[in-house]
């Protein structure tokens, strides 16, 4: 608990920090509260001054009220400017603040190492960018608008009522507390209901989750109302949570109404006495009942900020760890620009050592090197490891030992973006993003005129379809690719690298979901592309493989077998033994 | 919307009461305006301290028969809304399982999961707070003008006059915010996009070296995002001070009109007072009022998609004259007779004029490139849809006439997805057959090259699986999903490209072990891999949906070009293992 508590100081220091920027907005906010609630505050005095002037027939002053009628006009409208400034200064504030804080931690998503990326859910990430953002912004929102008034409201409420009658003040200040206390011990309570709730709730839609995604299987196998069942169970269960969470909490309004209303009968009795002793006239009875009624409504407010600034601030501590998460290490101050032109395509790696877990060892010792334009081919069961050595190559993570390096030169020494522009590559996820087939095409490198992109489609194979679509290179992509095939999708990325052709190639089973008669003519293409370039070819298709000038054969993040296609099969190894199976009788 | 009223069934009275103890709590509140200026009228006047303490006596009641009306209301509201929502869920719940898988494709699984979580607790939201404040709110407004007027009628003229303008700035404002909270919305899922993107194309961006432009694309939407939330926040802001504002000069306004009443001597200075204090209750009414109707607009709007949602219609029922077929053994003869699919909403047909025999117990393999129908032909069989035209039979019998749960159980689907749902390896492999012993579950696994490694999990059958499998390999879980539809022991068993993440070695052990399987089923196998296909009985070519080809693999080498151009590109030609 005391953890926490200061766990949520160290973020509420950071948030200050952000709103430092704003500061003069915050000032100015303050002081707009504080002419806001002044004129709130003066509006029943005046009404009970002007009550005390209309005391019967004929025992009007009418000039007092003129007066007394004026002033209120001008209190007023001071006060509704001041709260409509005030609130543009809060939204500025609270909504420049949350731009910033986005931006920070898109920033950060751009330079976080992939090790971060790859260990959590898309998701996950995406919510704290934006629904904890959200909700950090509702929370400050109301904090700013709130708070302040709130404690000027009480403060200055309280002083009027001390300067009109300290005997009423008295049993406004005592009896308060209790609508204070009772709106915390429901809190208290409920809390537990509330976890119970969100936890029931929780369970539900993973279930959903789960079962919505794999629907079709669950159909297939005729699993409906045993998953139905399931469902059912823990719908009743948050039934039972939900109805009794939302009473209990909702028994909070009419009781800290019942309160007040007591409040109000305590004034209403010690008032009247008062005026029956002529203690008080019957205006500032009227002001001070008002003044009653407004008063607990601070309280009941601030406690409703303290909660929701609660929530604020762990969201807020959601994105601050995202914001703060150790970036990659940045390049070296004197890394080199590696010049596209100039790479002819050496790459080595020395005895490099990788693990993704510090206690799992994955690559061990690799050695190779690759002369200007050959081919290596990575082949192996799955997970030994063959996608591990394109992160490397990629430098989209660091080896733990041992160095790679590109014309001679080390990798870590080498600025990541030229390194990066040295490479081309082709995932086996084949992301492409929300747009046009131009831009996805051009991806790689913006200026492109209309003449080198179709060429590049056209390379790729990609031109025909995209000919047969209706909108033709405008089609719109959606976020998922939906709109098109998986096979379409890999033409569209392997056209966005023959765009640019860099001097060396990443194929990464890049062909395999693409269809084989396409798939023969692609390669026809490829043969073009690799011609001169190095390529590194992660594949599962012997003929591809039989090409390269290298093939490594890795087993469990080792290299266990190294050499030319003829060379391996004389050998009679495990590569051996995986080509032969392919052939052999079923 | 109206159907969604279905739900609410049994809560009716619950949820006629509710309003009601809330309008009873408001009209004891009503009261209170009236008393306080009796006090000051009667009371204070004659100097009769045992009526003010009556009189407060009476407040304090008020205020406990107001308690305890309030507490009853929000009681029956909170009974409603939550029993409605909990019928609604597993109305949702229910409907989705029973959508055919072209309505599936057509809403997607992120849809389905937001109408039943965040779109459903919208709705229940909004009908707690209906309940507790639709009708109490204007009563409220209602009822202080009534008791206005019974004080004094030219007096309440003031709030004839003022509660009209403040309604319409209330909802003039809101109207006016509303479409731009669209907008808003809209340009924040612009920003969820971009951020989404980023993260699962992280390292395309990055190999581009596209960061840059990722990051100033970003700017650019939070800058609008920005602006657009100052503009709402601008105007949805003016609300407050222009109703205090003018309930505030009604006052005044009152403050006069009362102080000319009561120099003739109509009215009282207690009555003045009262109608003061009416117009302060009026003001916070309205504030809940405006609130109430945000919320209610939304959930309305999630309604609406639930409903929308449950409108679809479910997709396949079983025939009326569908009948359960008498067992023989020698099940397994399927039948594709001239059949033609044309998904909904898709110009083009999947397939067309597909005919083909499959004898039981023989192996048929579907060969054909991107998008050239092999998935769309054998979903038909687990009839995942239904042909547009013709038909395909089993055993004789067209596949609209079986009951749809006793064909499902007859037909073992792998799908290409190798998807496995969290619990143990148990749990999912008896999906195929509930009441399957320990036994028949290693048989399966066996046949499908997974009982290796399932020996090796420490916990064995018992091994707990993640969500989707995640703590498996891609290939184990797709041995897995093999054994899973094994545990059937079905007819026909289909392989949709099952063995792609399987490498050559496993999927040839795979195809052995197939063919071994006592009462052997017919197999449908779709592959890229000719050599996966190579010893089948029938390969089927497919190329855009039509068949180009029928055949053992040697007769397809003789006859059928595009066969041949694939296992070329596959086994180049001259390679001495390639041909022999």
């Amino acid at each position: 608990m005391a953890k926490a508590s200061k766990a949520q100081k160290g973020t509420l220091i950071k948030v200050l920090h952000h709103v430092r920027r704003y500061l003069p907005f915050v000032g100015l906010s303050v002081l707009l509260a504080a002419v806001s609630v002044a004129s709130t505050l003066l509006i029943p005095v005046y009404t009970g001054d002007a009550v005390d002037l209309i005391l019967g027939p004929g025992q009007v002053d009418f000039a007092g009220l003129f007066r007394l009628m004026r002033r209120m006009g001008v209190v007023l409208a001071a006060g509704a400017a001041a709260q409509w400034l005030m609130n543009l200064c809060n939204n500025r504030i609270t909504y420049s603040v949350i731009r910033d804080l986005r931006r920070e931690a898109f920033e950060k998503i751009q330079q976080l190492p992939l090790s971060y990326l790859d260990g959590r859910t898309t998701g996950e990430v995406v919510s704290r960018v934006v629904a904890d953002v959200d909700q950090f912004a509702d929370g400050l929102l109301m904090g700013f608008t709130q708070l302040f008034t709130g404690v000027l409201t009480i403060v200055g409420t309280l002083g009027f009522m001390l300067r009109v009658n300290w005997a009423i003040t008295l049993v406004v200040v005592c009896v308060t507390p209790l609508s204070l206390g009772v709106a915390a011990f429901i809190a208290k309570k409920t809390y537990r209901m509330f976890r119970l709730q969100s936890e029931t709730r929780g369970e539900q839609t993973s279930l959903i989750d789960e079962m919505v995604a794999g629907q079709k299987v669950v159909q297939a196998f005729g699993q409906e109302e045993k998953v139905l069942a399931r469902f059912d169970e823990i719908n009743g269960r948050l039934e039972q949570c939900s109805l009794r969470a939302i009473f209990f909490s909702s028994i909070t309004n009419p009781a800290t109404r019942f309160v007040n209303s007591l409040v109000y009968a305590g004034v209403c009795v010690t008032g009247a006495v008062c005026a029956v002793q002529g203690l008080v006239s019957v205006g500032q009875l009227s002001c001070l009942l008002s003044y009653a009624n407004q008063y607990t409504k601070p309280f009941n407010e601030i406690s409703g900020v303290v909660t929701e600034l609660q929530n604020a601030l762990a969201c807020a501590g959601r994105v601050l760890e995202l914001i703060e998460a150790p970036a990659q290490a940045p390049d070296d101050p004197d890394a080199l620009e590696l010049a596209a032109d100039t790479v002819r395509g050496s790459v080595s790696l020395q005895d490099v050592c990788f693990r993704y877990l510090p206690d799992r060892p994955l690559i061990e010792g690799l050695n190779l090197t690759v002369k200007p334009g050959e081919r290596v081919a990575i082949v192996g069961p799955t997970g030994c490891g063959k996608t591990t050595i394109i992160n490397l190559l990629m430098r989209f993570y660091d080896p733990n030992s041992g160095k790679i390096t590109v014309e001679g030169v080390d990798e870590t020494r080498i600025t990541r973006k030229s390194l990066r522009s040295a490479y081309g590559m082709v995932l086996q996820d084949t992301w492409l993003k929300a747009g046009t087939i131009r831009e996805n095409i051009a991806y790689g490198a913006p200026d492109a005129t209309e003449e080198q992109i179709v060429a590049a489609a056209k390379a790729a194979h990609a031109h025909g379809f995209i000919q047969r679509l209706p909108q033709g290179y405008d089609t719109l992509i959606t976020e998922d690719g939906g709109n098109i095939s998986q096979g379409q999708k890999q033409l569209l990325c392997i056209a966005r690298v023959m765009l640019r052709l860099p001097p060396i190639l990443i194929l990464d089973e890049a062909t395999s979901s693409i269809d084989t008669r396409t798939e023969a003519r692609i390669q026809k293409a490829f043969q073009q592309m690799m011609e001169g370039r190095t390529s590194f070819i992660v594949a599962h298709r012997l003929s591809t493989i039989r090409q390269a000038d290298v093939i490594l054969v890795m087993k469990d993040g080792h290299v266990i077998e190294q050499g030319t296609h003829d060379q391996l099969l004389a050998k009679g190894g495990f590569y051996a033994n995986l080509y032969n199976s392919q052939f052999e009788d079923a | 919307m109206k159907r969604l009223l279905q739900y609410g069934k049994g809560y009716g009275r619950q949820a006629v009461l509710a309003p009601l103890f809330k309008m009873l709590e408001a009209s004891f509140e009503l009261f209170v305006p009236l008393v306080v200026a009796a006090v000051i009228d009667t009371g204070i006047r004659r100097q009769d301290i045992g009526y003010i303490l009556r009189m407060s006596g009476l407040l304090v009641l008020l205020a406990v028969i107001g308690l305890t009306c309030s507490i009853t209301a929000q009681y029956f509201a909170a009974k409603t809304a939550v029993g409605f929502a909990t019928r609604l869920r597993h109305a949702l719940f229910a409907h989705i399982q029973s959508l055919d898988f072209s309505a599936q494709d057509k809403v997607g699984p992120a849809t389905l999961i937001t109408r039943m979580t965040s779109d459903v607790n919208q709705v229940q939201n909004g009908i707690n707070m209906t309940l507790r404040l639709l009708l109490r709110s204007p009563f409220v407004v209602f009822g202080a003008m009534v008791m206005a007027f019974t004080i004094d009628w030219k007096a309440a003229l003031i709030f004839a006059a003022a509660i009209p303008l403040l309604c319409l700035v209330v909802f003039g404002i809101m109207a006016l915010t509303m479409p731009l909270y669209k907008k808003t919305q809209a340009e924040l899922d612009g920003v969820t996009g971009i951020t989404r993107e980023n993260l699962t194309g992280v390292r395309v961006i990055r190999a581009f070296g596209r960061e840059d432009a990722e990051r100033s694309r970003f700017a650019a939407a939070a800058e609008a995002l920005n602006g657009l939330q100052q503009k709402v926040g601008g105007i949805s802001g003016l609300t407050n001070p222009i109703t205090t504002l003018i309930i505030n000069l009604a006052i005044i306004a009152l403050l006069y009109t009362g102080a000319v009443r009561v120099n003739l001597g109509g009215l009282t200075q207690g009555q003045v007072v009262a109608l003061v204090n009416y117009m302060s209750q009026i003001l916070v009414e309205l504030v809940k009022m405006a609130n109430l109707i945000i919320t209610i607009t939304k959930a309305l709007a999630c309604a609406d998609r639930v409903a929308d949602l449950l409108d679809i219609a479910p997709g396949m029922t079983d025939a009326p004259d569908a009948a359960a077929a008498e067992h023989n053994e020698k099940g397994g003869l399927v039948e594709f007779c001239h059949v033609h699919l044309t998904y909904q909403g898709a110009g083009d047909e999947s397939l067309s004029d597909i005919t083909l025999t499959a004898r039981p117990g023989q192996t048929i393999g579907v060969i054909g490139g991107t998008g050239s129908g092999k998935s769309s032909l054998v979903s038909l069989l687990p009839r995942f849809y239904d042909p547009t035209e013709g038909q395909v039979l089993l055993d004789g019998r067209d596949l609209r006439q079986w009951p749809m749960e006793e064909l499902r159980a007859q037909v073992g689907m792998v799908p290409q997805k190798a998807l496995l749902f969290s619990g143990t390896i148990r749990d999912n492999l008896r999906w195929g057959s509930e009441n399957a012993t320990d036994e028949a579950l290693w048989q399966a696994l066996e046949t499908a090259q997974a009982a290796d490694f399932v020996r090796e999990k420490p916990g064995q059958l018992d091994e707990m699986l993640e969500q989707g499998g995640k703590n498996l390999s891609g290939g184990q879980r797709q041995r897995l999903t093999i054994a899973r539809a094994l545990v059937r022991r079905p007819r026909v068993l289909v392989l949709d490209d099952s063995a792609s993440a399987l490498d050559f070695a496993t999927d040839a052990a795979l195809r052995k072990a197939l063919h071994r399987l006592p009462g052997a089923p017919t197999v449908f196998i779709v592959s890229q891999r000719a050599a996966s296909l190579r010893h089948a009985d029938q390969i089927l070519v497919l190329d855009e949906g039509r068949a180009v080809g029928l055949g053992t693999h040697a007769q397809l080498m003789e006859n059928c070009p595009v066969y041949q151009e694939i296992y070329e590109s596959q086994f180049k030609a001259g390679d001495e293992k390639g041909v022999g």
